[in-house]
C-alpha cells in the first residue's frame, strides 16, 4: 500500500500562500478527516496532495516518489480524487459515468476490457447504485448522484482516495450513507482515504485520524478523541462548545454553545 | 416516447450481456448509422435533382466516361462534373469539418455558445480574407490561404488571452468571452474594409463572407479533404481526454489527463478544422454552432461523429435549397449557402432556447 506524504509544502495561488510549510503523512489504510474553518486551506491542501496544485516549495510523494515527477496517468492509477464540484455530461448514464473512472487504465488501442467491466460493476455494487446503472445521472437525487460520483472514484481502483467535501448539499441520512460507503471501501480494500469534511461530529465518528487546520497550518492531528477537545474547537473554529461522548459510536460529540445559550451553561456550572 | 437509443439500455442491469451491449453501444449509435446512410443519399439527391435534373443512368454514363477519358454527354457532363458534384462534395466536407469543430469546442468548454462562429474564429477568417480581397486584390486560393491564417491567428490570440491570471477554474468561460470580444472587433474591421472598397470588390468580398459553394473545385476539395485526413485521426486520438475533460478540469486531472496540453491539442485541431472549412467554403453561418445541438435533439447522447454528419447534411440541404428552391421563391435569384444556413439557423437557435436541447429525449433516455 503506497504512502502519501507531504514534506514542508507551501501551496499558493499567484503570490498568496494558502498553505505554508506543512508536513503530513496520511496513515496507510486508514481514513483521515481534514477539518477546519472556512478558508483555512484544507481544500487547497487536498489539491496539493492530488497534483492539481504544484507546491511552490516542498515535495508531495507517493511511495517515496515525487508525484509531479511521474506521468499523470501512472499516478492516476494509484491516487484518486473526487473534487468538490464534478460535472456530469448531459444525458450520460450512471454506468457510463462510472466507466469514465477507468480512464487511466485504458489506452487509445485498449478501450473497455473485462477488467474495466468488473471494476465498474464492483464500484456500482459497493455504492449500492447497481439498480441505477442504466438511468441518466441527471434524473438522480442529490444523494444518489453523490454515490455515483464515489462509484466513479472507486472504479479508478486507486490505493489512495482523496474526497473534497463529499457530503456537501446532502441531507443527514445521505451524509451518513456516503460515509458508510467510504468506510466499507476502506475496510474491504484497505484504501487510504483522506476526506475534507465540514461536519465535526461525523468527522469524529468516521475518522481513524483527524487533521485540524487553521490559517494554512496543522494545529492538531491524531485520533479523534485526542484532537476534538473544547480547547481545540475553540482555537480552530472560534467556537465555545462542550465535548460529550457520542452515545452511538463512543467518539467525541461536539455541542456548540453560541451566544444565546451560554447562560444555561453558566447556571449549570454555578 | 421510446427513443431509439433507449433500446440497448433496457437490457437487464448487471448481467454480463448487458455490460457487453452497453460497451458496444458506445461505438456506433443508431443516429450515427442513420446519418451515415442519409448523407450520401443527400449528396446523390443533390446531384440528380434540382432545377437541372439528371437520371441515374446518365450520371453513371457521365462518371464512367469521365474516368475513361472519353467525351461525356454534352451539357450534362459539364454541369454534373464542374458544378453539381464539386458543390455537393465540398459542401458535405465543409459541413462535416464545421460540425466536428463546433462539437469539439462545445464539448470541451461545456458550453453551447463555444463554437468557432461565436468565439471569433470565423470572424478572424473573414477579416483576413476580406483584407486580402480588398487591400491586395487577392482571389481564389490566396483568399483561402488568408482565411486559414486569420482563423489560426485569432485562435492563438484567444488562447493567450484566456490564459489570463484569474485562477484555474473558469478557463472555458474566459476563452468564450475573449473570443466574443475579438470577434466583435474583427467584424468592425470587415465592415470598415467593405465600406471603403469599390462596389465590385465589395460584392466579391460579400459573396465570400456569406459563404458560397460557387467556387467549388477539385482543388478546394483536395485541400480540405487532405486536411481532414490528418485532423480527424488527431481528433479521434484526443477524444479520450475530451471525454474526461467533460467531467470538469479537476476531475480530468485526477483521472490522469494533462489538462492544459489536452485542451491546447483539442483547440488546435478544432480551429484547424474550422479554418480549412472556412478557407474552402467561406464562413458558413451557424453550421458549427448547430450541428451538435441538432443531432442532440434526436439523440441526447449524440457525439462527434453524429455532429460531423449532421453538419454535412445541413450544408448539402441548405445549398440545395439556396440553388434550387430559393430561385422559385425569389424570382430567379440564387442564394449562397451561407445565407440559407443563417436564415435556417437563427430560428432554430431561438427554438433551442425555448425547448432546451434534448430535454424531452433526456428524460426517457
Amino acid at each position: 500500500m503506497p504512502q502519501l506524504d507531504a514534506r514542508n509544502i507551501t501551496l499558493q495561488y499567484q503570490d498568496r500562500a494558502i498553505v505554508e510549510d506543512l508536513s503530513l503523512t496520511l496513515p496507510e489504510g486508514r481514513i483521515t478527516m481534514i477539518v477546519g474553518a472556512n478558508a483555512c486551506g484544507k481544500s487547497t491542501l487536498l489539491r496539493g496532495l492530488s497534483r492539481l496544485l504544484k507546491p511552490a516549495r516542498g515535495v508531495v510523494s507517493l511511495d517515496g516518489k515525487d508525484i509531479h515527477a511521474r506521468p499523470a496517468r501512472d499516478l492516476a492509477r494509484e491516487l484518486g480524487l473526487l473534487p468538490q464540484h464534478p460535472l456530469a455530461p448531459d444525458a450520460i448514464t450512471v454506468r457510463e459515468l462510472v466507466g469514465r473512472g477507468r480512464y487511466p487504465h485504458q489506452g487509445f488501442f485498449r478501450s473497455a476490457s473485462a477488467d474495466d467491466d468488473a471494476a465498474v460493476h464492483q464500484a456500482l455494487e459497493v455504492t449500492g447504485t447497481l439498480e441505477l446503472a442504466e438511468r441518466p445521472v441527471s434524473e438522480l437525487s442529490g444523494g444518489q448522484r453523490q454515490r455515483v460520483w464515489i462509484a466513479m472514484a472507486l472504479a479508478q481502483e486507486t490505493d489512495v482516495l482523496l474526497l473534497d467535501e463529499p457530503t456537501t448539499y446532502l441531507d443527514l441520512a445521505h451524509q451518513v450513507e456516503v460515509l458508510d460507503v467510504v468506510t466499507e471501501l476502506n475496510q474491504r480494500r484497505g484504501t487510504t482515504v483522506a476526506i475534507v469534511l465540514h461536519d465535526l461530529n461525523l468527522a469524529a465518528r468516521y475518522a481513524h485520524y483527524v487533521v485540524a487546520m487553521k490559517e494554512g497550518r496543522i494545529v492538531a492531528q491524531g485520533p479523534s478523541q485526542e484532537v476534538f477537545t473544547q480547547d481545540l474547537v475553540s482555537e480552530v473554529f472560534g467556537l465555545e462548545s462542550q465535548v460529550l461522548l457520542d452515545p452511538v459510536s463512543g467518539t467525541p460529540l461536539i455541542v456548540p454553545i453560541g451566544r444565546h445559550h451560554s447562560t444555561r451553561r453558566e447556571e449549570a456550572h454555578a | 416516447m421510446p427513443v431509439p437509443s433507449t433500446t440497448p439500455g433496457a437490457a437487464p442491469a448487471g448481467s454480463a450481456p448487458a455490460v457487453a451491449v452497453v460497451r458496444r453501444r458506445k461505438w456506433v449509435r443508431p443516429l450515427t448509422l442513420v446519418l451515415a446512410v442519409l448523407v450520401p443519399l443527400l449528396v446523390l439527391g443533390y446531384i440528380l435533382l434540382g432545377s437541372y435534373t439528371v437520371t441515374i443512368p446518365d450520371l453513371l454514363t457521365i462518371i464512367s466516361r469521365n474516368l475513361q477519358g472519353e467525351p461525356g454527354i454534352p451539357g450534362a457532363s459539364f454541369i454534373v462534373l464542374e458544378n453539381k458534384i464539386p458543390r455537393a462534395v465540398l459542401g458535405a466536407l465543409a459541413g462535416a469539418a464545421f460540425g466536428l469543430s463546433g462539437a469539439t469546442f462545445q464539448t470541451m468548454l461545456r458550453n453551447p455558445l463555444a463554437s468557432p462562429d461565436v468565439i471569433g474564429v470565423s470572424s478572424g477568417a473573414s477579416a483576413s480574407a476580406v483584407t486580402a480581397i480588398v487591400l491586395f486584390g487577392a482571389s481564389g486560393v490566396a483568399v483561402s490561404a488568408a482565411a486559414l491564417v486569420g482563423a489560426l491567428a485569432v485562435a492563438l490570440l484567444i488562447h493567450l488571452l484566456s490564459r489570463g491570471s484569474l485562477g484555474g477554474g473558469n478557463a472555458g468561460l474566459r476563452l468564450i468571452l475573449a473570443g466574443i470580444g475579438i470577434g466583435a472587433a474583427l467584424q468592425a474591421v470587415v465592415q470598415f474594409l467593405m465600406a471603403r472598397a469599390d462596389i465590385k470588390t465589395a460584392s466579391e468580398a460579400l459573396l465570400w463572407i456569406s459563404g458560397s459553394l460557387n467556387p467549388a473545385s477539385g482543388e478546394r476539395i483536395t485541400v480540405l479533404g487532405l486536411a481532414m485526413m490528418v485532423l480527424i485521426p488527431a481528433l479521434m486520438w484526443l477524444s479520450r481526454p475530451l471525454r474526461a475533460l467533460e467531467l470538469g478540469d479537476d476531475l480530468a486531472a485526477g483521472l490522469g489527463v494533462n489538462v492544459p496540453r489536452a485542451r491546447l491539442g483539442l483547440l488546435l485541431v478544432a480551429v484547424a478544422l474550422a479554418a480549412f472549412a472556412t478557407a474552402g467554403a467561406g464562413p458558413l453561418a451557424f453550421v458549427a454552432f448547430l450541428a451538435l445541438p441538432l443531432a442532440r435533439q434526436i439523440d441526447p447522447h449524440a457525439g462527434l461523429p453524429a455532429a460531423a454528419l449532421s453538419g454535412a447534411a445541413v450544408v448539402v440541404l441548405a445549398d440545395f435549397v439556396g440553388a434550387n428552391v430559393a430561385p422559385l421563391l425569389l424570382g430567379g435569384s440564387v442564394l449562397p449557402v451561407g445565407i440559407v444556413t443563417g436564415a435556417l439557423g437563427a430560428p432554430f437557435l431561438l427554438w433551442l432556447l425555448v425547448v432546451p436541447a434534448g430535454r424531452t429525449g433526456r428524460k426517457v433516455a
